[in-house]
């Protein structure tokens, strides 16, 4: 499996939503969620029978609407195509029903539209607007950018404009994410080697980093508090932070994975958490101090500490020094390549990621790190 | 002895028995008696009890004797003492007559020269009254004589004191003639100073009388004239040094004040030494801030020009400060400060100049001819120093280190050039394409070349170095080129900082992104370097280190050295880095190779596999050129042990493993995740491999890491594909191909077989008919290809 969101437009439960991969069974979306108090994992599946799930994201704004790209299979030839989706209600938020249940009564998907894609090719990811209504979606396919409008309750998706990327050879966007910032006016884009920058408004290149990694692209993310920075990964295992204003040289490198870089994401909320899953089993949590939008080496304010406090605050202060950037914590509880890594929507310190055997792993945020992050 | 005698004889009773105390007083013994009687010792006398019984004492009394005789003695002894009486007296009779007839003619000679005496005394005196009148009479005359010689003698005196007083107004009255004949232009202005100093004094003591008042003033209007003119003469610019110095003398003579003298004197002295500066300058380029135009080279090398600097510059000051030294000394008011200083402004600017003309040798040149223009300077400059003191002793010392770091920094740069161009040389070597037929220098040949000839670049560097320090160098022996000049310059600054700078070098091969648009440095050259480093590190390091403290010993308290140990780290870093971005390079490449086969074959519509992907062979034949490569630098490494029928072995173990049902038909569908469970529960079992991991220094570690990169690439591919039937047989062949031509590359054909194996399970999970290929056809494809 490879597909794995989290439900991006719930904020109280933590739930992430899985894509199976399987080429000769029905393909199924777990709803997976996870009490936090009880440590216990609930999961509800829902089927997808169109085809194996290559990606899955839900909707900023509506809880029981996501999209996936999934491959069909026709006599001899491989589509890939991307549909609108909308689950049952009572899915929605999390019904705890018991687990033995659920393989009993596997819902299906509700069909809301599909994006057209038989004049662009093989769809690679679809994107919404993040902060935006839920009627916004990007998807890129072969080497288009597609732009579509999703109307009438997203029954119908209109696909409002579209950008190629021309070049020689045979181009193949790899993956994009959409920039929080600028009012969401900016994607970026990554193709073989090179990550672009492009307006969806007029659907032009913005930037263009050539040669960001060694070889194949194959994430990228946006730093959620500093509207320049960009953080990408590839198959030369490195991951690379990127001030996008300058494009010439990486503003950090990290490398710490001995594979392919398949995922790394930003913390929402605490943009020094960086997280990255590799095909080499391993999932690494990083802390990257010094580009991130918090005040480097954090002090505490004189002013708000009384006296009787002052051994508390030489305590906070020994603590904060270490804090460089460093590796928080390598997780090798994957045995097969990890192709996912997300942070929940709900909860800043909790993570899943996903590897190819379908194993999921839910993790959390060292709790020392995070009361000094905090403190 | 009278006295010992005295008291035998006291003691004894007779004369004849009187006793001899010693040999030596035998020929005393006839005088003893006599001598007794004639004198008898007083203090005999005063000690001894006079007794009148004895016949030889003094106090002898007839009477007693004989009545002492008569009463004590008997009649027979009477009788002999009588008798014995008598013939003692007879004896001495006998004696005194003996003794008057011997003497007899003596006395009576007395006698007459006594007589004889008396008269010519009587004569004598008369002799000498005679005498006496005949001196009062010559002195007399004599006294007559002198007392009429005496006006005449006066008179002949004064007559001379005259004369000379008059021989001395002539001169004096000569003198300003004199003085004007030598003042005149051209004459011998010493000899009238003479004359004037000589007559000054008598001058100014006479100056109350008007006629030598006239002569005084008249000199002195001379003198002052030729003072005037000597001043003159001073103020030309083309007088020669020793001239001045007679100028500057003469005019001290002459009693001008001496601090105006020493200022005119050091000035004019100065403008001289100011136009040989300003020669020198000429010599040089004019000075550019900016640096950036292009000199020419310079006309004359730079032993001529520090020649010149310092024979016609050094040596002027060093007579300069002679002379000021002879003229000046133990004057008032004029203190060696002002020659210092202005020796110090001077040597200022000459340091400049000479700086100036340093900085221009920016080539190497000859070294040689550097060390000698330096030995010369500091030679004359110690010269001068020992003159002066304060001429910036320091300045000269530091401006000869300076040269000295500058050139070892220039040896560092040359070196560097040098082995970047010995890079260059070999990046063309291996780019240059070659003739099939032709081998072109081999790889261990070319590393043997750029490692010779790096080393033979640095020894020689090193001896021209040690041309700063050899023996006969004056300062050579200067503290600062003994030790810190060996431990900071040339082993820190020059071998230490080559060594660093080549690691670093050789690093930046690795480290520079290629990607970043620079041309990637070919992976023979990575391969080629990792093994110079590594070499380095073994030995070369420990060798030049050792040659340099050979060469420049260093001083037990200097500075810290970089231990070598620590360079060998560096360039084991260095080595590690580079093997690791060589097998990542090949690694890739061959890893493109297999992604773009993957990727742009459709595996879905393929037919059914009759051969050996071509792919595939050409993954194997590059494998087996980087073997090549890598075996002619490196050593084979260690593999471990393995079966003798291995791919026999391997070849079972992978058909076994497939058939618990991986991908055949009892694959159930009830149970979809019972692959991965297995799968999963096999891998527990399984090490970890780590792709991009670092490799060892041998042959077998290098291909591994490449083999592991390349298989895992392979399988990752093949996960983000769908495949049919036939692509999944495609994929058995292929992956049958590999295992039976790469085991041998690697250190343990495990990993390559489990990475082959996972590449098969990824292949049937992906594949939507999975139906293997008849193993026996999979083996006959493979033998066939």
């Amino acid at each position: 499996a490879r597909a794995l969101t989290p439900q991006t437009a719930e904020t109280d439960a933590i739930r992430f939503l899985v894509g199976t991969q399987s080429l000769r069974y029905d393909n199924q979306i777990h709803i997976i969620d996870f009490d936090d108090e009880n440590n216990i994992i609930n999961k509800n599946v829902l089927l997808h029978q169109v085809g194996e799930i290559w990606h899955i994201s839900a909707s900023p704004a509506d809880k029981g609407v996501l999209a996936t790209c999934y491959n069909k299979t026709s006599d001899s030839k491989v589509m890939t195509c991307a549909a609108v989706w909308r689950m049952p209600k009572e899915l929605e938020s999390g019904s705890h029903e018991s687990p033995d249940d659920s393989s009993s009564n596997t819902q299906t998907l509700e069909l809301l539209c599909h994006l057209d894609n038989t004049t662009h090719g093989n769809m690679a990811c679809v994107m919404w607007e993040p902060m935006g209504d839920g009627k916004k979606i990007i998807s890129l396919a072969d080497n288009n950018i597609l732009l579509w409008d999703l109307q009438e309750s997203s029954a119908k998706a209109v696909l409002s404009s579209s950008a190629a990327l021309e070049g020689k050879g045979q181009l193949k966007f790899t993956s994009g994410r959409w920039s929080p910032h600028h009012n969401c006016t900016q994607i970026a884009t990554a193709n073989d080697t090179t990550v672009r920058g492009w307006d969806t408004r007029s659907m032009r290149q913005i930037y263009c980093i050539e040669n960001a990694h060694g070889q194949l692209v194959r994430d990228l993310d946006f730093n959620p508090n500093k509207q320049y920075y960009l953080a990408s990964c590839g198959d030369d295992c490195k991951v690379k932070f990127w001030d996008t204003r300058n494009v010439t040289e990486p503003v950090k490198t990290l490398e710490e994975h001995s594979h392919w870089v398949w995922n790394v994401r930003y913390n929402h909320s605490h943009d020094q958490l960086i997280l990255t899953g590799s095909s080499d089993s391993r999932v690494i949590l990083s802390n990257m101090v010094s580009i991130s939008s918090e005040p480097f080496g954090h002090m505490v304010d004189d002013d708000e500490l009384s006296d009787q406090e002052d051994q508390h605050q030489e305590e906070k202060y020994e603590l904060s020094w270490p804090l460089q950037d460093s590796v928080i914590a390598t997780y090798e509880e994957h045995e097969d390549s990890v192709y996912a890594v997300e942070w929940s929507s709900a909860d800043p310190w909790l993570f899943a990621s996903l590897s190819y055997d379908g194993r999921l792993v839910i993790n959390r945020v060292p709790r020392a790190l995070k009361y000094h992050i905090l403190l | 002895m009278a006295e010992v005698e005295a008291v035998g004889t006291g003691t004894g009773g007779s004369p004849g028995t009187g006793t001899a105390t010693g040999t030596g007083t035998g020929w005393r013994r006839p005088h003893g008696p006599l001598q007794r009687y004639y004198g008898p010792p007083a203090a005999e006398a005063a000690e001894a009890v006079p007794d009148p019984a004895d016949i030889n004492g003094p106090h002898f009394d007839p009477e007693v004797f004989l009545t002492k005789v008569r009463s004590e003695c008997p009649l027979g002894q009477l009788l002999a003492r009588e008798a014995a009486l008598g013939r003692e007296i007879r004896a001495l009779d006998s004696d005194m007559q003996t003794l008057l007839y011997e003497n007899y003619n003596k006395f009576i000679s007395a006698t007459d020269t006594i007589r004889k005496m008396k008269v010519d005394f009587r004569h004598m005196e008369a002799e000498m009254d005679d005498l006496a009148a005949n001196m009062a009479a010559i002195s007399t005359s004599s006294a007559r004589v002198s007392a009429a010689l005496q006006d005449r003698h006066r008179r002949s005196a004064q007559l001379a004191g005259v004369q000379a007083l008059l021989r001395k107004l002539q001169s004096l009255v000569e003198v300003p003639g004199r003085l004007r004949r030598w003042t005149a232009p051209g004459a011998d202005p010493v000899r009238a100073l003479h004359c004037y100093a000589r007559a000054r004094a008598v001058l100014r003591h006479y100056r109350h009388l008007p006629s030598f008042r006239a002569i005084e003033d008249e000199s002195h209007a001379i003198m002052a004239d030729l003072a005037q003119r000597l001043r003159a003469r001073l103020r030309d610019d083309t007088l020669e040094p020793k001239e001045l110095t007679e100028c500057v003398e003469m005019l001290l003579q002459l009693e001008e004040p001496p601090e105006e003298l020493c200022e005119e004197f050091l000035s004019h002295a100065g403008a001289r030494l100011e136009t040989e500066l300003a020669a020198l300058e000429a010599e040089l380029p004019p000075a550019d801030p900016s640096g950036t135009a292009a000199t020419p080279p310079p006309a004359s090398d730079i032993l001529d020009f520090v020649d010149r600097g310092s024979s016609a510059f050094v040596g002027n000051l060093c007579l300069l400060a002679a002379s000021y030294r002879s003229l000046f000394e133990g004057r008032p008011g004029v203190g060696d400060g002002c020659l210092e200083a202005f020796a110090a402004t001077l040597t200022t600017r000459y340091f400049e100049l000479l700086e100036r003309r340093l900085a221009l040798e920016r080539g190497l040149g000859d070294t040689s001819l550097l060390v000698r223009a330096l030995d010369r300077f500091h030679r004359r400059l110690r010269a001068l120093l020992e003159l002066l003191p304060a001429a910036g002793a320091e300045a000269g010392a530091a401006l000869v280190a300076r040269a000295a770091r500058e050139r070892v920094a220039r040896y560092l740069r040359a070196l560097q050039t040098f082995f970047l161009g010995c890079l260059g040389d070999v990046r063309q070597a291996l780019a240059a394409p070659r003739p099939p037929s032709k081998e072109g220098p081999g790889l261990p040949d070319l590393l043997a070349t750029l490692a010779s000839s790096v080393l033979g670049q640095l020894k020689a560097v090193l001896a021209y170095v040690q041309l700063f320090t050899a023996k006969d160098v004056a300062f050579a022996s200067l503290p600062y080129f003994k030790g810190e000049f060996c431990v900071e310059a040339v082993r820190e600054g020059l071998v230490v900082a080559f060594v660093r700078w080549l690691c670093r070098t050789a690093q930046g091969f690795a480290d520079s992104p290629a990607e970043r648009g620079a041309p990637a440095a070919p992976p023979a050259l990575l391969l080629l370097l990792a093994r110079l480093c590594l070499d380095y590190e073994a030995t070369t390091i420990s060798y030049i280190l050792t040659l340099t403290d050979e060469q420049f010993p260093p001083e037990d308290t200097g500075p810290v050295v970089t231990p070598g140990p620590a360079l060998c780290a560096e360039a084991r870093g260095a080595a590690q880095r580079l093997l690791d971005h060589y097998v990542q390079v090949q690694g890739a490449a061959v890893a493109q190779m297999l992604r773009k086969s993957v990727e742009t074959r459709d595996w879905l519509g393929t037919v059914e596999p009759r051969n050996v992907r071509a792919v595939m062979k050409r993954v194997v034949e590059d494998i087996t050129a980087i073997d090549v490569q890598v075996g002619q630098l490196f050593e084979e490494g260690v593999r471990r042990a393995q079966s003798s029928d291995s791919s026999r072995r391997a070849f079972s173990v992978y058909s076994s493993s497939r058939a618990p049902g991986r991908y055949a038909p009892s694959y159930t569908p009830s149970a979809p995740m019972d692959t991965h469970l297995l799968s999963n529960i096999q891998k527990l079992f399984s090490e970890r491999i780590d792709i991009f991991s670092p490799v060892e220094f041998n042959k077998v570690s290098v291909l591994t890491g490449i083999i592991k990169i390349s298989l895992k690439t392979l399988l990752e591919c093949v996960r983000l594909r769908t495949l049919g039937r036939f692509g999944l047989q495609q994929v058995q062949v292929d992956g049958y191909y590999l295992q039976l031509y790469l085991w041998r590359f690697a250190a343990d054909e495990r990993v390559v077989q489990g990475l082959l194996d996972e590449v098969a399970a990824s292949a049937a999970h992906r594949c939507l008919d999975p139906v293997p290929m008849e193993h026996s056809v999979v083996e006959l494809i493979c033998e066939r290809g």
